[in-house]
């Protein structure tokens, strides 16, 4: 690696600078150094955002930026979260599934330590989400009896784990909250629906496939609610336009949002 | 009816002036609020602004007693069938109000669900923009409506009037090539 | 399906089974339908009656003056009770999520505002609660800035109350009712535009603080205000609370216990009423909400006459709260609403000039003449933004329909990745078919005027 300074001489105790690249230029943020947490990059987005090859000569096509995502927290968590874990675990293995084959990871998120308040993600495997979600609200230490709602996110550059639905559970009696995460790929969109454990994941779960494409088997009536009936496609993801029209002035038109020019 | 067939002169001036006065002076909306702007409607219809004064505080449910269809608010996909329903349910004559910038032309929701304009649907007499517009605004909106109304010509004017606005529309230079701030 | 442009997402493998509608639309001209045009129900029953048809479905909405909103209610009647019923909802549909994910984080707040529009500075602090957390600054917002934001909410919350007070009294055939309350409600709203400029969806609550510090007469405007509103609620009490029709109407009807509350993940006061004292304002705390010393009104009726009670009763404990807030912010004049860090702060200030509201001229002084930084700042922020750090976030408020979510995903830039808004009153909809099942037709009305849904919010 070449050196910016050279007035070290190549001797023993020169280790490679970490934050400098083979050209000289310094990289943005020194690589995992003590009390950060390393993302894990989802994707890596090339250019700008929305529109593409409009001729643009001023550069910001050479834009990279990574799309970042937390990865799973080391124990201890922190305050109440590994109890809330090791009951699950504990009721989960009763149950008769083991901890690891049901959850995925466990994310506190924002990072402990950095003094903002946290809040504690449970990624579970879609096979047993039910079972999840019944533990969480039977057992009498977890009690989460009020479950707000399903929501879908779709991280289309993330080969095999594109669509997310997150679950958001609330403990009344004992005043916490944690949040569900299930991953599943776009080719096989299939999870178990939860209304036989939280009846209220009724519309949320259709919400979810109308606007993701998420299919909970084994739901009542998984019908579209805020499309039509025969809409073609699921709008929030990420691959469906936003289908706006471009706005005529005297002279000019705009474009809708998502084909406009923007430099962030 | 009769007596609008007369031949343009004193006789239909006098007719569409008498029609005109009459027609606005009670102009029966139907119940059409979607979203924000049905609130500011409502408020208008309350007792500080008052539409009453303007014989237009029966908002008629059934669209056949109606005369007048204030659009008021975003109009989304699935409901356009049912604007258009309702709209053709109301017996002529009948005005279209399309209050708010979402029923006038989209608003800020230039996407897949919204219908960006209602004159996409239903033909609109008046377009208030505003978000939401207050009431006065659109007790302003309704006076010019009132005006259009007193104004409108019935019979042989009213044919050669359209004629004449739709040779005149399609002569018109189109939005976008006309010179403006932008070029 | 999946024969459309490549624009387009694709779906299950075309041939798969599709649990979407696939069915044609019914023109089915062996099932016999009749269309009511006013007045002539007799007839129709009459021909019903010959017909043999016992159960009949009717379909109220989207456009019906007692729905509250663009809702469709498909309800199966078999003589006057109700066997079957179910909501028809996305008439207003307005893609309002995915629109903010092309948006800045600040500029989001316009449009989130409009989600539940009766109720907008719910939307705005959930919203931006959310962002703060996010950012890590939720301890360095001004305690001005959060009086500020409690006083908006607690007054926004007595609004919709009277709003829903109003209109459920009007589609019961009270009109006085409705125009009571929404000259109440227009005694509020004078405050409202005195503060932030606008009536409704004012997008005042911004990531880091308000928009703009309170304008000067406001205590006294306030306590004007409070008097007027405080008359008329009694005004509303006097006239709804012992009249005989009213009770009759709304006692034991909609009656929806804490079981069925909690199955359905019912919140705010259709909770309440069934005997449950959970109000996220107590349970977790937000802006400042546990300084201050107020009720959470509860009842065990559940039905809708305790529900209206509550709501009354909740609009007393608001402007209780208001009061408090109003005496904090004489107290803390002259400090910022805005939190420090020059990268987040929302730069302009907006004041009334000779051609329409716009940047005050001590600002534009400031930026052209006195400060290179003040300058870039204000340009970077209000055309691309500021960014928050990657990772997600649910905060949750209190609003006046229930519990109001917010979830909120950051990929690390400018924009949300993800905005999803967990709406009270899209939950609590669900709960009509188990309200209205197996009572009158006319109860439904009563029923869905108590839940009090707004489609704004169960649509977005």
């Amino acid at each position: 690696m070449t050196e910016k300074d050279p007035g070290t001489t190549g001797g023993s105790a020169a280790e490679p600078r970490t934050d400098v690249t083979a050209g000289g230029d310094v990289l943005a943020a020194p690589a995992a150094p003590e009390g950060r947490e390393e993302l894990e990059v989802v994707e890596v987005r090339t250019g700008m955002f929305g529109a593409h090859g409009s001729g643009d000569t001023s550069g910001f096509g050479g834009l990279v930026r990574p799309v970042t995502r937390p990865l799973a927290t080391p124990r201890p968590y922190g305050g109440w979260y590994d109890e809330v874990v090791d009951v699950l675990a504990e009721v989960l293995a009763e149950g008769g599934t083991a901890f690891d084959a049901a959850v995925e990871g466990v994310v506190v998120d924002p990072p402990a330590g950095s003094g903002a308040r946290t809040e504690l993600t449970i990624h579970v495997r879609p096979e047993h989400i039910v079972a999840v979600c019944q533990a969480l609200r039977d057992d009498q230490d977890l009690r989460f009896e009020l479950s707000l709602g399903v929501s879908g996110v779709h991280y289309p550059g993330d080969a095999g784990r594109e669509l997310h639905a997150v679950y958001h559970l609330t403990s009344i009696t004992h005043g916490r909250s944690l949040r569900l995460e299930v991953t599943v790929p776009d080719s096989h969109p299939h999870i178990p629906t939860t209304t036989t454990v939280y009846p209220t994941n009724d519309w949320h779960e259709r919400e979810t496939w109308d606007f993701f494409g998420i299919v909970f088997d084994g739901h009542p009536a998984l019908a579209r609610i805020a499309m039509p009936d025969d809409w073609p496609g699921h709008p929030q993801r990420k691959d469906y336009p936003l289908g706006g029209i471009p706005v005529e002035y005297k002279g000019a038109t705009v474009p809708p949002p998502d084909q406009r020019r923007s430099y962030s | 009816m009769g007596i609008e067939e007369a031949p343009s002169g004193f006789l239909l001036t006098t007719v569409e002036d008498l029609a005109g006065y009459f027609r606005k002076g009670s102009l029966w909306p139907v119940t059409f609020g979607l979203a924000c702007c049905a609130i500011e409607m409502m408020a208008a219809g309350a007792s500080r602004f008052d539409l009453s004064r303007f014989g237009m505080e029966v908002f008629r449910a059934s669209p056949r007693q109606a005369d007048l269809m204030i659009v008021a608010g975003r109009v989304s996909q699935k409901m356009a069938p049912v604007v258009r329903q309702v709209y053709d349910q109301m017996p002529e004559p009948k005005w279209v109000l399309s209050m708010g910038v979402c029923a006038s032309s989209g608003g800020m929701f230039n996407n897949y669900a919204i219908v960006q304009g209602v004159d996409h649907i239903v033909p609109v007499d008046i377009y208030l923009p505003g978000c939401p517009p207050r009431p006065e605004m659109l007790i302003n909106s309704i006076l010019a409506l009132h005006q259009q109304i007193q104004d409108q010509p019935l019979g042989v004017n009213r044919r050669e009037a359209a004629r004449a606005a739709e040779a005149a529309a399609l002569e018109a230079t189109p939005t976008s090539a006309m010179k403006g701030l932008l070029r | 399906m999946s024969t459309q442009s490549s624009a387009r997402s694709t779906g299950p493998a075309p041939g798969a089974a599709r649990p979407h509608a696939a069915r044609p639309p019914v023109d089915d001209t062996s099932v016999p339908s009749f269309e009511s045009s006013g007045g002539d129900w007799d007839e129709i029953a009459a021909e019903i009656a010959e017909l043999g048809e016992e159960r009949i479905v009717v379909n109220m909405g989207p456009q019906h003056p007692s729905t509250h909103g663009v809702l469709r209610l498909m309800l199966e009647i078999d003589g006057e009770t109700v066997t079957e019923a179910r909501c028809g909802v996305g008439y207003l549909h307005t893609g309002i999520e995915k629109n903010m994910e092309f948006r800045t984080w600040t500029q989001g707040v316009a449009f989130c505002t409009r989600m539940d529009y009766l109720a907008p500075f719910f939307q705005e602090a959930a919203y931006c609660l959310g962002i703060e957390r996010l950012l890590g600054i939720e301890d360095d917002v001004p305690d001005r800035a959060q009086v500020i934001r409690v006083l908006l909410m607690e007054l926004n919350r007595v609004a919709s109350h009277l709003v829903c007070l109003g209109t459920g009294g009007n589609e019961m055939g009270a009109t006085t009712v409705m125009t009571i309350s929404f000259t109440a409600r227009e005694e509020i709203l004078r405050i409202f535009e005195s503060i932030t400029g606008l009536r409704m969806n004012h997008a005042f609550i911004r990531p880091g603080g308000v928009a703009q510090d309170v304008p000067a007469g406001l205590s006294e405007d306030f306590w004007h205000m409070d008097t007027e509103v405080r008359k008329y609620l009694a005004q509303l009490g006097d006239l709804m609370l012992a009249n005989p029709i009213f009770r009759s109407r709304l006692v034991g009807t909609g009656h929806l216990n804490l079981a069925g509350c909690m199955a359905l993940g019912v919140t705010g006061p259709v909770l309440r009423s069934a005997g449950l004292p959970y109000d996220v304002r107590k349970s977790a705390p937000y802006c400042g909400y546990e300084t201050y010393d107020f009720d959470v009104p509860t009842s065990t009726d559940a039905d809708c006459y305790s529900r209206v009670v509550l709501r009354i009763e909740e609009c007393y404990q608001s402007l209780k709260i208001a009061a408090q807030c109003i005496e904090r912010l004489e107290r803390s004049v002259g400090e910022p609403v805005m939190v420090a860090d020059k990268k987040i702060a929302w730069p302009a200030q907006l004041a009334v000039g000779t051609d329409g509201a716009g940047n005050s001229f001590e600002h534009i002084r400031e930026i052209m003449g006195q400060s290179m930084e003040a300058l870039i700042h204000h340009f970077k922020l209000v055309t691309e933004g500021f960014r928050v750090p990657a990772g997600q976030v649910f905060q949750t408020v209190e609003h006046p329909r229930g519990e109001l979510g917010v979830h909120l995903v950051s990929d690390g830039g400018t924009r949300p990745y993800r905005a999803h808004f967990r709406d009270p009153s899209f939950n609590n909809l669900q709960a009509v078919a188990l309200m209205c099942e197996g009572g009158q037709v006319a109860d439904v009305v009563v029923a869905v005027a108590s839940l009090d849904p707004v489609l704004g919010g169960v649509d977005r």
